[in-house]
């Protein structure tokens, strides 16, 4: 079956996989050579985990449109390749569970402070401690903001919206996110009472596993214009957070995992891997499922949105800022199917996009960016390790047509969470970084040692092989001072 | 100990054994757990009833682990010790059991990571060599 995964290079940073067999479209891997040496190991080892494999199976699945995509971040995820986007066709596609995960509108929120890193270093342990001790992070924390279930429903609603009605950031925020914080279409009658009770102790708290919050210095701009637009200094200290839906999107993601493996059965899909389970967009079970996952998207952006009220929180005890001097920059989620608008060989489409480990990436002129930042595109937002670098970049008006305007999400994994724990060692990673000033406190040491920087691939080379197949543009590299991990 | 995990890069793949199936279920949830806690120090002050259904004894096992990730979430609870009674009732595999543990204590439990979901990816349960074989993805 190798044979059948042949890539074929096509640019400096694109291979193509042609369309053969039961795939419906083509796919593309837009990656460095590095990556596309992994997969190709993979397939020739036949090893049970294969990107490649994966993203051949998304382009067999019924109704989808241009190509299956993989982009630089590309590993294997469960069904759908992590790094993966497609686009389905709103009347003909499918909704997909694997191309949105558990975690639904995982993403990162970026805060722009007006400290420079002198001001931080002045207070930086208090900072540190104080963060460490507010934003309830780690497995099983409880989040101070407890709500009751008829207001879980207001929430799954109105999203960000609503968290900042009850006095948790500032109207302004809400302008900074994507979709404005609020998903059209959320009914909460689609979500489970015990998706919604899992949810009551957790709003507002951080997570664990690959979830973060950092405390970054600006430390080079690399796009004057569109740093410029957002609001982005070199010397300026940055804060991201990374977190998703907690245990209301695992929760829904469960639930619908079964209606979907019976709508595959009912409307007689034909899946090659049991997580690609799907229903048709316009059944009554895809119209559900949807309508769950905008809920699930919309607690997210809550989610953030109560972090950040933290956040200002906590720098207000430390330096007397006011909430309104620390400004989000933007929200953008990673794992999310949505409807979209897209031009196809001249053709206005309505599309639903799944993107799972990929960011929406809106070039210069889109209506859906802030009115500040149309001229460049919105920010994207690229985590990058604990020990390296993350980056803010933009889309591209070439983004737009090849990746139906995606990004990169972060620098993907390359060690398992098993070889990296056997491999290296949570309190040696923490003095390392120490050595390197950067400030870690984590809930968890063992957490430490699967997050480790040495098991994520280079996040310069996933950036590079972004920027160079035109995708995206780097605005502005930040390194880590503090990190906070559950 | 007679569960390992399958190497998944971003995933954890959980592949636990028993003499019987009842043994192997009990096992994958000890795994499960031990991905998020040290199992050997919760004690088994408290105990929590379950009971699910499926179709088929894969999905017995979806149904099985996502459940207790439910229990843990709604009773604060975290759990170390397992026993299960699988049984097929008419068309439906029916799984009565128990967990045990105690309420999650993040310093005394040595907290790992969190497990998000039980995913249908590499999904299989299998019988070789006269033992039972459950095995799934997680996602973490």
């Amino acid at each position: 079956m190798a044979e059948e995964l042949e890539l074929e290079r096509i640019s400096e940073a694109e291979w193509l996989l042609p369309r053969s067999g039961a795939m419906r479209v083509p796919a593309r891997v837009i990656a460095d050579e590095e990556t596309i040496a992994q997969l190709r190991q993979d397939t020739a080892e036949k090893r049970e985990w294969n990107a490649l494999r994966q993203l051949r199976d998304v382009a067999c699945l019924p109704g989808i449109v241009g190509e299956a995509l993989a982009l630089p971040d590309v590993h294997p995820g469960y069904g759908f390749p992590i790094g993966g986007v497609a686009a389905f066709d709103a009347t003909d596609g499918v909704i997909v569970v694997g191309g949105v995960g558990f975690d639904i509108n995982c993403g990162v929120r970026l805060l722009a402070t007006p400290l420079d890193r002198a001001a931080l270093e002045s207070r930086v342990d208090d900072v540190a401690k104080d963060l460490y001790n507010t934003v309830p992070a780690g497995i099983g924390p409880e989040g101070n903001l407890r709500l009751p279930l008829s207001e879980i429903d207001s929430l799954l609603q109105q999203g960000a919206s609503y968290i900042i009605e009850r006095g948790y950031g500032l109207a302004e925020d809400i302008e900074f996110i994507e979709e404005n914080g609020r998903i059209d279409g959320a009914d909460p009658g689609t979500v489970s009472a015990v998706a919604k009770q899992r949810q009551f102790r957790q709003v507002g708290t951080l997570g664990a596993g690959n979830h973060y919050l950092e405390v970054q210095e600006v430390e080079q701009i690399l796009d004057r214009e569109a740093a410029e637009a957002y609001g982005l200094s070199e010397g300026q200290i940055v804060i991201s957070i990374h977190t998703g839906s907690r245990a209301l999107g695992h929760q829904i993601g469960q639930d619908y995992l079964k209606v979907m493996e019976e709508a595959s059965r009912k409307y007689n899909i034909p899946v090659s891997e049991r997580e690609l389970v799907c229903a048709p967009i316009t059944s009554p079970e895809g119209a559900r499922y949807l309508s769950a996952i905008a809920c699930g998207a919309n607690c997210a952006f809550a989610n953030r949105q109560v972090i950040t009220h933290l956040i200002r929180s906590v720098l207000h005890r430390v330096f007397g800022m006011s909430p309104s001097s620390v400004r989000t920059v933007y929200d953008i989620g990673h794992n999310n199917a949505k409807f979209e608008q897209h031009t196809i060989a001249g053709e206005v489409r309505r599309l639903l996009v799944h993107r799972k480990g990929s960011t929406r990436a809106f070039g210069p002129g889109c209506a859906e960016s802030p009115a500040a930042y149309r001229d460049v595109g919105h920010p994207t937002l690229v985590g990058g390790t604990m020990g390296t670098a993350s980056y803010v970049m933009r889309g591209t008006e070439l983004g737009m047509t090849k990746t139906f305007g995606s990004g990169i999400h972060g620098a993907g994994r390359a060690l398992s969470r098993k070889k990296a724990a056997k491999k290296y060692w949570g309190e040696d990673v923490q003095s390392d970084l120490a050595n390197h000033g950067i400030i870690l406190r984590a809930h968890s040491t063992r957490g430490i040692a699967e997050e480790a920087p040495g098991a994520y691939k280079d996040v310069e080379q996933v950036v590079e092989a972004a920027t160079r197949s035109g995708i995206g543009r780097p605005v502005a590299r930040l390194v880590p001072i503090i990190v906070i991990k559950g | 100990m007679v569960f390992e995990y399958v190497d998944n890069v971003a995933d954890a793949g959980i592949r636990a054994s028993g003499e019987t199936l009842n043994e192997a279920f009990c096992e994958a949830a000890r795994a499960m757990f031990n991905l998020m806690i040290d199992l050997d120090l919760v004690e088994p002050r408290r105990a929590v009833k379950i009971s699910v259904y499926a179709k088929t004894v894969d999905l017995l096992l979806v149904e099985w682990l996502s459940r207790l990730l439910t229990e843990k979430d709604l009773t604060g609870l975290v759990f170390s010790q397992f026993s299960a009674q699988i049984e097929q009732r008419g068309e439906k595999i029916v799984l009565t059991g128990v967990a045990r543990g105690e309420a999650f204590d993040a310093l005394r439990h040595e907290a790992k990571t969190e497990v998000k979901g039980v995913t249908y990816a590499g999904l299989r349960v299998w019988q070789e060599n006269g033992r039972f074989i459950a095995q799934c993805v997680v996602d973490v």
